[in-house]
């Protein structure tokens, strides 16, 4: 019956997980469609900060545009920063991870104390940082993120280098004359895809809420994008006398960030059932 | 022990050494924008006050020379001259440090207080209400945004039932401390009952579990002797690691309520191009973090009876 029950969980997890993450994307493909308004242009002085109504579903903001548009809207923002940022960190930890652990040596001694530093420094603190030298701005999130949260992928790439390294499959491999390339990329990466997969998830997940922290500190996306953290930074001031400008896009990322952390979970717990407590 | 603990020291000197020098690259490869808000952000600078003022800031010297004086002063204690204030960053930084471990502390005993218990309970009633209920409330708890549940709290604490203050640091007394304590400590919290269950649940599944129960041993001695020593060690390293996200998320609690710490000071630094207390104050963090991460090792004596340092 236990079993059946925790069976039961994991499927939960994954189907509704992947419900609100698949809910979110076609939000963002099809927000042109689907908003009533457009988020930018539609700008009315004479409604502005209008509570939630039948014309106005979410109410309108300080600039009298409609939130549910602006909301919709600015999922294409938060996840083309999550997406983009991740595979960035995926790229670079899965290569850093490959490298040190097939080549080993200097470069994994060199690869491993990049990690291990990374890791000591709070990932906020290290995008505060890139964000300081490039200055506010959209792009320069996708950089920083990019940069910020490859280190947890890097360590178990290498990890499962290690242990794949002996296998058979990979001896008979090199027996037959593979290249180095080749034996990563056709014996080795196959085999780890998996808890890549996961990280990967999970670090949509962390990156879209990392992107609200920089907009709401104001070095995100510029006014007036559509972003969902920049709309609730600048909705503060308002916030005790028009709290929907604010509790909107905050529901947003909030239902977006756990449609991805849930998704995540039910992968993990099906792909790769060992290392779930690497990072929960 | 102690012999253990002044190695461990030794060691962060090259872990300090690298962040150091990564931070330094990063805050450094942009010249002059810093002496031009130094001078006070007009826009036509007299070309020698400038120079002047690049050579009090040692700024007119190559990149490699001034990591090489700012490791003599770091070398020394001293974190340098705020560009901005003249300040020493020394005193700029002390006087945040303390509103900002304040708060840090007591997110950590909300998050352990309540995360462990919760985590623990759930995992020896799994599938019951109390399981569902909290481990569907630890996924949210790492979902929100921490500044937009900020903002709900005091919607409801402070506006609505006025119970405690919206924001601001008072004299540091604990009503002004409760509503950025939750905020920062929820994610953690929810963190940690995660860990907590997971744990427990692998546990129960060990052979000395069988075994205690095949002795005859009470399940609640079992659970308390067994169990939770060992649920204990291995949600440890979790904690201490998770530390640093928590000391990174003052950064935006802070800011939210105003909060005169740490945080606060680096955020309104980066808006300056304030570079050395930049720098200063992501230093502190770090450092905080690595003590934290060292006290659990240290912990681990007390919990673990296998361990032993030398």
């Amino acid at each position: 019956m236990n079993l059946f029950l925790r069976k039961l969980k994991l499927r939960t997890n994954l189907m509704a997980g992947g419900a609100l993450t698949l809910l979110v994307i076609i939000m963002a493909l099809f927000a042109p469609l689907l908003a009533p308004y457009h988020p930018i242009d539609d700008a009315d002085l004479m409604v502005a900060e209008e509570p939630p109504s039948a014309q106005f579903w979410f109410g309108t903001d300080s600039q009298g545009r409609d939130i549910l548009s602006r909301v919709i809207f600015g999922s294409r923002i938060s996840l083309s920063v999550g997406l983009l940022s991740q595979t960035m960190n995926t790229i670079i930890g899965v290569l850093l991870g490959l490298t040190a652990g097939y080549f080993g040596k200097w470069w994994d001694d060199l690869v491993m104390g990049l990690t291990n530093i990374m890791l000591s420094i709070p990932a906020l603190i290290f995008a505060l940082a890139i964000m300081a030298l490039l200055g506010p701005g959209l792009m320069n999130v996708f950089i920083a993120l990019g940069l910020t949260n490859w280190s947890y992928t890097c360590r178990i790439t290498r990890s499962q280098v290690l242990s794949t390294r002996s296998q058979d499959y990979v001896k008979a491999a090199r027996a037959l004359g593979y290249g180095r390339g080749r034996i990563m990329l056709t014996q080795i990466l196959p085999n780890i895809v998996g808890p890549i997969l996961v990280m990967a998830t999970l670090g949509v997940a962390y990156a879209i809420l990392l992107e609200a922290s920089l907009s709401f500190l104001g070095l995100g996306a510029q006014p007036p994008t559509p972003s969902w953290g920049g709309m609730l930074a600048t909705a503060r001031e308002q916030f005790f006398t028009a709290p929907w400008i604010s509790i909107f896009p905050g529901l947003a990322i909030f239902i977006t960030v756990m449609g991805l952390n849930l998704f995540g979970d039910g992968l993990r717990d099906i792909l790769d059932p060992h290392t779930s407590q690497q990072r929960s | 022990m102690l012999a253990y603990a002044l190695r461990r020291l030794v060691q962060f000197i090259p872990t300090i050494l690298a962040i150091s020098l990564i931070m330094f690259i990063l805050l450094n490869v942009l010249p002059g924008d810093a002496t031009i808000m130094a001078g006070g952000l007009r826009k036509e600078v007299d070309p020698k006050v400038m120079a002047a003022m690049r050579r009090e800031f040692g700024l007119d010297k190559p990149l490699y020379m001034r990591y090489l004086v700012y490791l003599r002063d770091l070398a020394r204690g001293d974190l340098g001259l705020s560009f901005l204030r003249r300040e020493k960053v020394n005193q700029l930084v002390g006087a945040r440090i303390w509103p900002t471990l304040k708060l840090a502390v007591v997110a950590m005993v909300i998050a352990v207080g309540f995360g462990i218990p919760l985590g623990f309970f759930s995992a020896l009633r799994q599938g019951s209400w109390l399981d569902t209920f909290s481990m569907f409330g630890a996924v949210s708890g790492v979902s929100i945004p921490q500044f937009w549940l900020g903002l709900l709290l005091m919607y409801f604490f402070a506006v609505q039932l006025h119970l405690l203050p919206a924001s601001g640091y008072g004299d540091g007394d604990l009503p002004h401390l409760i509503l950025p304590a939750i905020t920062l400590g929820v994610s953690y919290m929810a963190l940690l009952a995660r860990t907590t269950r997971a744990a427990v649940v692998e546990i129960h599944t060990a052979d000395y579990i069988r075994t205690a129960r095949a002795k005859g041993l009470s399940e609640l001695l079992v659970n308390r002797k067994h169990v939770l020593r060992n649920t204990l060690i291995l949600v440890l390293t979790t904690a201490g690691l998770q530390f640093g996200a928590l000391m990174g998320q003052t950064v935006i609690v802070e800011k939210l309520f105003s909060w005169p710490g740490i945080g606060s000071l680096l955020v309104d630094s980066i808006f300056q191009r304030d570079i050395p207390v930049t720098q200063g104050c992501i230093l502190i963090i770090i450092v905080v973090f690595l003590l934290v991460n060292l006290s659990v090792d240290l912990l681990y004596a007390f919990i673990d009876p296998r361990i032993e340092y030398k």
